[in-house]
């Protein structure tokens, strides 16, 4: 996880793949970095996210509510064609915003 | 229908297998020589049925996952994705977008969405203590008589 902090913006370079076996790990991480009260924009770079299913949904809405519940913000980018499906089909681009 | 091929595949219900699986099971279609787009939604929906066996079939148990997969002369694949875990007490509502048994663990309640519109039919045996089989098949590629 490479991270990247601009003012109240952080962005979060993902790698690998997020499933239930990854899932918790990537949580954890997530959340260590939300600690920051003073972030209010996260942004995951998935470029160098191969895989990703239902199971990684649910980390990225649970770090969404995080970030609503201080009027903050989430937006994801670079996602592959496999990564994109699975995001869409969750409805979550109405919410996070895609760069 | 006739089986030109087949394989199973069984292993213990560890979060560490998932990857493995959905890869193997993946690879098993190349033969038929799928594009690209075909080989992720087969990975993705396999996924899927292998982490509810471990997540919601055995929970805090281990036990043995079972994948039988089949391909036939016209280029379907078949998979069935079994467990000998706790088993299903109401199959609709299991299968209905967003329902989920673990809310607090952040499940998202869309393995069975992802499987339906990943695979082209997708059907569930289960009940209460009897495990659980989900059956899944693809056309891979059309048939095409010379």
């Amino acid at each position: 996880m490479n991270l990247e902090r601009r003012r109240d913006t952080v962005l979060v370079r993902l790698s690998g793949e997020m499933d239930h076996y990854s899932a918790g790990g990537i949580r954890r991480e997530l959340d260590d970095v939300l600690r920051d009260v003073t972030i209010r924009k996260m942004i995951l770079d998935m470029r160098d996210m191969t895989f990703m299913d239902s199971s990684g949904i649910g980390v990225i809405l649970g770090r969404y509510r995080i970030l609503h519940q201080r009027q903050g913000k989430m937006a994801v980018m670079n996602m592959n064609p496999q990564v994109e499906k699975v995001f869409n089909l969750s409805g979550m681009s109405k919410i996070i915003e895609t760069m | 229908m006739q089986s030109r091929n087949q394989m199973t595949l069984e292993f213990l219900s560890l979060p560490e297998n998932e990857s493995f699986a959905r890869v193997a099971v993946s690879a098993f279609a190349v033969q038929l020589d799928p594009t690209l787009d075909i080989l992720a939604d087969i990975k993705t929906a396999v996924s899927e049925a292998v982490t509810n066996a471990i997540v919601h079939g055995y929970g805090d148990r281990v036990g043995m996952v079972v994948i039988r997969t089949a391909l036939d002369e016209t280029g379907l694949m078949r998979i069935a994705v079994e467990d000998r875990g706790k088993g299903i007490e109401d199959i609709d509502q299991a299968m209905q977008p967003f329902f989920t048994t673990q809310p607090e663990k952040e499940r998202s309640g869309m393995g069975f969405s992802v499987m339906q519109t990943f695979m082209d039919d997708v059907r569930v045996e289960s009940a209460p203590g009897k495990g659980t089989v989900v059956y899944m098949e693809k056309r891979i590629r059309q048939d095409r008589h010379e």
